[in-house]
């Protein structure tokens, strides 16, 4: 018969009468063990001079140390970024070609069977449309950053990382494990708050959480590119522009950094408050990863996920942006209505309601702001990419931007609440709905909050 | 002599070791070292500083273990050769 | 943490029926981080879990499956913990876990190069159940820095089964199937080495036992309880009571289906 809760207070009344120091014992039991090992290792184990620890001493000499170590780090994070931006161009912009080729190929079929537009509408236009927006924007930089990732991780270099950064993360207070949740945050924000597992104070852990979204992820990189190209990059000339622009973008990564750092210190004195933990982290011997495993695992597992992702979260978001582009109300459609109603409060942080919109439309995911804005700004049914920087750039300018309106959105993109996956991510992390409701709250606040700032200011000081 | 000399962990430098003689640590902080090795007897190799000054890297047991200053400061050694 | 009755349930629904079917026989992963312990267990059951060079990685539920000699197995890879003295969430689920999950029998994976720290869980393990097979990994590495193990002397001295495996590159797998085999279905036996404690604590475990029999009766190891009262083992309450709470809510479940 299984114990009884009768029992259980005999065992507890029972552990009271030991007359021994609890914490002796503990230690006492500790050092037996340990004793034991030591006895038995040295009974078993034969040793010769050992010539790899000293490859190890070397890397790590080179990779902590004061002149080269942090340079290397920032260069390895800059490579990652630039490798997986330049590296998916090319297969994004292929899958992108497929896709619209298959949904020609959707459209005569629909047509072949004389299904109704609105029905065209909502499968091909926008739940289609979604998919294929998710997958090719997602798919090719996931495909790559999280490999690279891990083969960062698999070699042992990320522990070091961790051992670099400590300091600075406790004096925001918290770990230096947060400098890792926070690059995987660069590859997907989901899989950074995953990642946070890693930390063993639930205090800590939780501001990692909350704090991983100001790191962009692959699904933001797109819109902050573009518009850093089409509004800083170019104002510099052709020659610069592409230098103006990575600057741009690297500039609001330094951002997001700050800002994270920023809110870890907050949190941790208001929210979180309490003792830093301990850090007693493990630095592995390093290994050399299986390339090929590595990279066939990675890319396996990431596909799934944007697969999954696009098909539970893009799907409807696509149909409902179709439903609210195309459903006329007295002449308007919704998304004009809803825009005309968020204008004001736009306007208020330097942007304007469609933009407003398209974000929180774009909650599910976020590489579907951009296309979002540019259908809304183009009073178009569907959502859809301008082949030119140029002609997008028009479109823009057309609707009133300005480099504020650029500067803030790119603000705005960063410090926003997380995307859905995110969020969901976060309550099964946490199983709390109070953090996951302030995981939403406290970057849009921020991102409110900043933006709002720098419109008033730029406008004070007619800069404008 | 030195053999009776004791000094926390945090004061040796790189280079040094010292044989485990008491933990001051408390609670969560000094299970984790135990479970880690830290226990009387054993012998700690200070390796490296992180390039920011802390934490330090430590050689406990065959394995190169990070601790904080404050960590390393409840840890009372006797420097050994 | 205001969410630890969550996770403990959790673990204990993902824990306490691992099965596939009743005939399973099930079969525990430990060990400490970074010993290579999710490469065996990908091995075994072709499972896509992710290993990484991260010590304190959790993952909080992978089963596994595999058949031997007509047999079907489930692996159960707990998370890798330097102890099972329950300091943290990970040693305490992985602690439950080959103590009241009841496994047939619990694999230890140890890192090569690092053998003294790793026996020190093996030895803990060992305080806990008879049912252990010690799987010595990465003796690729340990040949490159110099490091060889006497794996015969090392079975000897624990009083339980020595594998070792270099998992990368798939050698040692079968030996260890065949030892897991072995041992499931008691074709061997095992004498595994116990630790006495000092004078003073082993007076205390003889005074405790005859009571601690009586409430125990077979189920728990009575010497092991006993250590873990006179440490101040808060948590070995809550986790005596989850468990058989979920074990009665499941039993609960099973004569309610019955009906």
């Amino acid at each position: 018969m299984s114990l009884t809760i009768d029992k259980l207070q005999q065992l507890k009344l029972l552990s009271q009468q030991s007359q021994l120091d609890s914490d002796l014992v503990r230690d006492q039991i500790v050092s037996e063990i340990y004793k034991k090992s030591a006895t038995i290792a040295d009974k078993v184990i034969l040793k010769k001079p050992h010539k790899k620890l000293d490859l190890d001493t070397k890397l790590d000499d080179i990779l902590t140390s004061r002149i080269f170590g942090y340079p290397i780090m920032l260069l390895l994070l800059g490579l990652v970024l630039w490798i997986t931006v330049t590296g998916a161009n090319y297969p994004s912009q292929l899958l992108a070609k497929i896709f619209f080729g298959g949904q020609e190929q959707l459209t005569v079929l629909f047509q072949y069977l004389n299904a109704p537009d609105w029905l065209h509408g909502i499968l091909v236009l926008g739940v289609y449309r979604g998919l294929a927006w998710v997958v090719s924007v997602m798919l090719p930089p996931m495909a790559i950053f999280f490999p690279l990732f891990t083969f960062l991780e698999d070699l042992g270099y990320l522990p070091r990382v961790a051992f670099n950064l400590d300091r600075f993360f406790r004096k925001a207070g918290t770990h230096g494990k947060q400098a890792l949740t926070m690059s995987m945050g660069f590859g997907c924000n989901a899989a950074g708050v995953i990642a946070c597992r890693i930390i063993d104070s639930p205090r800590e852990k939780l501001i990692a959480i909350l704090t991983n979204n100001f790191v962009p992820c692959n699904g933001r990189f797109p819109t902050l590119i573009t518009i850093a190209a089409i509004f800083f990059g170019a104002a510099a000339g052709a020659i610069y522009s592409t230098y103006i622009a990575s600057l741009v973008v690297v500039g609001i990564v330094l951002v997001g950094i700050a800002v994270t750092l920023l809110t870890s210190y907050a949190l941790s004195k208001t929210l979180l408050r309490g003792v830093p933990s301990t850090f007693t982290l493990e630095l592995p011997p390093y290994r050399k990863p299986q390339v090929m495993r590595v990279f066939i695992r990675s890319v396996y597992d990431r596909t799934i996920f944007v697969l999954k992702r696009a098909i539970v979260i893009a799907a409807p978001a696509g149909a409902i942006t179709w439903l609210m582009a195309n459903i006329q109300i007295n002449g308007s459609s919704i998304i004009e209505i809803l825009a005309g109603f968020l204008q004001p409060f736009g306007l208020a942080l330097g942007l304007d309601g469609y933009i407003i919109l398209a974000f929180i439309l774009g909650l599910p995911a976020n590489e579907i702001v951009l296309p979002i804005l540019i259908m809304s700004y183009l009073s178009q049914g569907s959502m859809l990419e301008l082949d030119s920087l140029a002609a997008l750039k028009n479109l823009l300018v057309a609707n009133g931007w300005t480099w504020l309106t650029a500067l803030n959105l790119l603000l705005f993109s960063l410090l926003h609440f997380p995307c859905a996956t995110t969020m969901l991510t976060i309550k099964k992390e946490t199983g709390s709905l109070k953090w996951t409701a302030l995981a939403f709250i406290i970057p849009t606040a921020i991102a409110i909050l900043v933006t709002f700032t720098i419109a008033q200011m730029a406008r004070l000081f007619g800069l404008l | 002599m030195s053999s009776e000399q004791q000094l926390p962990l945090s004061a040796l430098t790189v280079g040094n070791k010292g044989k485990v003689m008491l933990l001051l640590a408390e609670g969560a902080l000094r299970r984790r070292l135990l479970d880690l090795g830290v226990v009387a007897d054993s012998v700690i190799e200070v390796i490296r500083v992180s390039p920011a000054g802390d934490p330090t890297a430590y050689l406990i047991r065959g394995s190169l273990i990070g601790l904080r200053k404050k960590e390393a400061h409840a840890i009372i050694v006797n420097p050994i050769q | 943490m205001e969410n630890n009755n969550n996770h403990h349930a959790f673990i204990h629904k993902s824990y306490s029926s691992p099965k596939n079917n009743e005939r399973d026989i099930v079969i525990a992963l430990a060990g400490n981080p970074n010993t290579g312990k999710s490469t065996i267990f990908n091995s075994l059951t072709g499972l896509n879990q992710h290993t990484g060079n991260w010590p304190g990685k959790t993952v909080t539920n992978s089963k596994g499956y595999y058949q031997y000699y007509g047999s079907n197995f489930t692996l159960v890879d707990l998370p890798g913990t330097y102890s099972l003295l329950a300091n943290s969430q990970d040693e305490q689920i992985a602690r439950d876990f080959i103590c009241f999950g009841k496994p047939a029998v619990t694999v230890v994976v140890t890192d090569g190069t690092n053998l003294e720290r790793n026996l020190n869980l093996a030895l803990q393990v060992l305080e806990i159940t008879n049912n252990a097979v010690l799987c010595v990994n990465l003796l690729d590495e340990a040949e490159r820095k110099g490091i060889s193990i006497l794996l015969d002397k090392l079975s000897t001295e624990l009083g339980i089964p020595v594998v070792g495996t270099v998992a990368r590159k798939g050698q040692g797998l079968e030996k260890l199937k065949e030892a897991i085999w072995q041992l499931a279905t008691k074709k061997i036996s095992t004498s595994p080495i116990k630790i006495k404690y000092s004078q003073e604590i082993e007076e205390m475990i003889k005074m405790m036992t005859p009571q601690l029999e009586h409430l125990l009766g077979e189920q728990l190891a009575v010497r092991w309880v006993a250590l873990r009262l006179l440490e101040g083992d808060e948590t070995i309450f809550n986790s005596i009571e989850q468990y058989h709470l979920a074990k009665q809510q499941l039993l609960e479940g099973a004569v309610a289906l019955c009906h």
